[in-house]
């Protein structure tokens, strides 16, 4: 038993570490969140240049890492920095989509994805699927050698500004079948694609997708068609452990912050710190934040375990980071009293990606239901 | 990272598998699981047992009859005992008592008192807490005075676990009033059967006596059975309470329960439905499950950190909260799938030799008892709320 990351991946965190420190400052994020583009191309070459996002890939798939370990050490240092470029949509979604899926043709796009020259999203959230990943009512229907998309998507990472859109629907079966679903890997300025971007209220930015009449060849077909749920429940759970690594490190810094504002704020001629009304809430974050640590290591251990072990991992973790950073969030502004609620200081927007990242890939609702029912199975 | 247990540790497992599946009677681990209470005989033949093994003081070092386990090795014995219903090793002796002489003892107690604590010679109990000093331990009033070669102690002490066992007592006794309250304290070893201790029991609010009272009238104690220097007993109390933490989280006594819960709400019907299928009672269940899924991995991260030369200190706080919350939300469990089985409560059901049948399901006769009695496991052992003061103290720098 060893709870130490191999020197390499220690090394990459450090990198990363310093290069966020250094380049990556509140400012600049604030800069590029505000941006039309709601990331900055020269920042995803800097990072693709540092090997952060070959980190998230196999060797056979052009990268030097792609294990759970590897997802937990980036998106850990990535959230201790409030990044906010497209490491989620692009890398982990859609990359691992393609890899799971994807056949030599696709497998291609993987090369511009590593290097940072091409930007791919996946589509599969929908309105009224509220999480679910096998809730698909937008349809694919074949036309000789095409098929004709028709639906909306919902709430797409970077859905503006993606070159490439993996997008979920229905070839057959009802609205909440499992069996059914297929991946298209559509150009995103494919004819009858529309849609209305937006910034998220925690600096992220995002697209209702519509697709009306969109004719794409049968080969933009991702893996086998009915059986795309496999290949997105993959995706999703890589996505699941980025986003609980993502959140562990956005609580470490919250954490801090307050720590430090426990320390040096003065109130009734003393530290607010030396009130034990606040130390015991304190220690309960600190408590909580170790056990959402813990449920991480599971999560990255369990990757590449049999499905039941390692979905319930997921869910396990997800329902953790959920309902402990929502927590931390609230417990930290708080703390911090009114100073806690401006835009000024760091730590609010912290709290606030900690709270939204409970709603994407599913909120501790879900993933506890989830968790129940693959037990049950 | 790598969250397997090695194979010298997989085997050390199946070795301690072995032993519980091949020496401890069915009869106890039956009543074990079931909650029922275990007599001193019991008790003592589970100690032995395991002294015969060789593995009764598993924290000794072995020049002093200890097995010479690390810390993970401590870990799996204390999981593997917890998952077969083997009796609690009653801990006061070896655990307690047995590291603070290795460390502070002279080497004439050590001979003396080492051996008859692995031999079961003498059962030993705890005089730590008083009327009016509990959370606030260094408080402690029992005044011993020197007098030639005895001291003559008096006072009080309370919430002594299975005391009414113990032929001894390890005490924290006042030696000086006249400085800060941690200085003036000294460690005393008393011989119960002395004339002036008086042992009265505490029946507590599940009906049972497991605590008690213990009055010192003028109790003439050789000054031989001073450990350590005279005023500086609050160091063997610190140690003591720190000493032994692998199992502070009771992680084995979670899984074990979580089993046996399962067990329980796959068979129960409510409305005609495994309760197991409740949607309330399954997030209940669920999210138990996940917390002590959290806690097992944040246990093991600070069992390797400490076998890998750190200490832990605040972590142990955690494990504590935490651990006792999850032990205390499953006795809630339990105790609510019994639904209306909750209520009945014969006391003799969970003594042996009782021979009617059970009223409704045979695990209602223990549920309510364990529930109420497992209140005591946030209040023991220094409160949840003095553990959130330990870490805010050693954490947050507060």
């Amino acid at each position: 038993m060893n709870f130490t990351h191999t020197e390499d991946r220690r090394m990459l965190a450090d990198a990363l570490d310093r290069y966020v420190a250094e380049q990556y400052s509140l400012e600049t994020r604030h800069k590029i969140s505000q941006s039309a583009q709601g990331y900055s191309p020269g920042q995803w070459a800097k990072f693709a240049e540092l090997g952060v996002i070959g980190a998230l890939f196999t060797e056979a798939q052009g990268g030097f890492g792609g294990d759970g370990f590897d997802i937990a050490v980036v998106f850990e240092s990535l959230g201790r920095g409030l990044v906010v470029e497209p490491f989620l949509a692009s890398a982990v979604l859609a990359g691992s989509a393609l890899a799971h899926a994807g056949n030599d043709a696709q497998q291609a796009l993987l090369a511009g994805l590593i290097d940072g020259s091409h930007i791919a999203t996946l589509a599969h959230e929908e309105a009224d699927a509220h999480y679910a990943l096998h809730r698909v009512s937008t349809r694919a229907v074949r036309d000789g050698d095409h098929y004709v998309i028709d639906g909306a998507k919902a709430v797409v990472a970077l859905g503006d500004q993606a070159q490439t859109v993996i997008v979920s629907a229905r070839t057959s079966g009802d609205v909440a079948s499992e069996d059914g679903i297929s991946l298209f890997v559509v150009p995103a300025d494919a004819a009858g694609i529309s849609l209305r971007a937006y910034p998220n209220i925690d600096g992220t930015r995002a697209a209702e997708i519509t697709f009306r009449q969109v004719r794409v060849p049968a080969s933009a077909l991702l893996g086998a068609e009915g059986q795309g749920l496999a290949t997105l429940e993959h995706a999703v759970g890589r996505g699941i452990l980025a986003l609980c690594a993502e959140s562990l490190g956005a609580m470490e810094v919250t954490k801090k912050q307050t720590i430090e504002y426990l320390q040096t704020r003065k109130q009734f001629g003393k530290a607010i710190g030396s009130f034990q009304a606040l130390q015991h809430r304190m220690a309960d974050v600190l408590l909580e934040i170790e056990q959402a640590r813990s449920a991480v290591i599971n999560a990255a251990a369990a990757l590449q375990a049999d499905r039941s072990t390692r979905e319930r991992a997921l869910s396990a973790a997800k329902y953790s980071i959920g309902r402990i950073g929502t927590l931390v969030a609230e417990e930290c502004i708080q703390l911090h009293g009114g100073i806690g609620m401006t835009w000024e200081l760091p730590m609010p927007h912290y709290a606030k990606r900690l709270v939204m990242i409970d709603h994407q890939l599913g909120d501790e609702d879900h993933h506890l239901a989830r968790f129940i029912a693959l037990g049950q199975a | 990272m790598d969250l397997s247990f090695t194979p010298e540790e997989q085997a050390f497992r199946a070795g301690v598998q072995r032993f519980l599946t091949d020496k401890v009677p069915a009869r106890l681990t039956a009543r074990v699981r079931d909650g029922k209470h275990l007599g001193k005989a019991d008790l003592q033949a589970w100690h032995a047992l395991l002294n015969d093994q060789g593995w009764l003081a598993s924290h000794w070092p072995e020049q002093y009859g200890g097995p010479g386990w690390n810390t993970v090795q401590k870990f799996i014995f204390d999981h593997e005992c917890a998952l077969a219903y083997a009796p609690r090793t009653i801990p006061f002796g070896v655990n307690m008592l047995g590291p603070v002489l290795i460390k502070y003892g002279s080497e004439a107690q050590k001979q003396h008192w080492l051996p008859r604590i692995l031999s079961g010679a003498d059962w030993w109990c705890q005089g730590y807490s008083e009327p009016g000093a509990g959370s606030d331990l260094a408080s402690v009033k029992t005044s011993a005075v020197r007098s030639g070669d005895h001291y003559i102690v008096n006072g009080q002490k309370t919430w002594t676990t299975l005391g009414q066992h113990a032929n001894m007592i390890f005490c924290l006794v006042r030696t000086d009033r006249d400085v800060k309250p941690q200085e003036g304290i000294s460690f005393l070893l008393i011989d119960m059967a002395t004339p002036g201790v008086d042992v009265r029991p505490i029946i507590t609010l599940d009906g049972e006596h497991e605590v008690n009272e213990v009055f010192f009238t003028d109790v003439k104690v050789p000054v031989d059975n001073l450990v350590g220097q005279e005023n500086k007993g609050w160091t063997c109390a610190k140690y003591l309470l720190t000493y032994e933490r692998t199992n502070i989280a009771g992680v084995g006594f979670s899984d074990a329960a979580l089993a046996r819960l399962k067990l329980i709400a796959a068979r129960t019907l409510k409305n005609g439905q495994p309760l197991a299928r409740d949607p309330l009672f399954a997030a209940r269940l669920a999210r138990v499950e996940i917390d002590l899924e959290n806690m097992k991995t944040t246990n093991l991260r600070v069992i390797t950190a400490v076998a890998g030369g750190g200490a832990p200190g605040a972590e142990s706080s955690m494990l504590k909260i935490r651990g006792t919350e999850i032990r205390q939300e499953l006795t809630a469990l339990t105790r609510r799938a019994m639904g209306p089985y909750a209520l009945p409560f014969i006391k003799e059901a969970l003594q042996d030799g009782y021979d009617q049948p059970a009223v409704g399901p045979e695990e209602a006769a223990s549920a309510s008892a364990q529930y109420f009695n497992n209140r005591k496991l946030s209040i023991f052992g220094g409160s949840n709320e003095i553990q959130k003061n330990i870490i805010s103290k050693m954490i947050l720098g507060l």
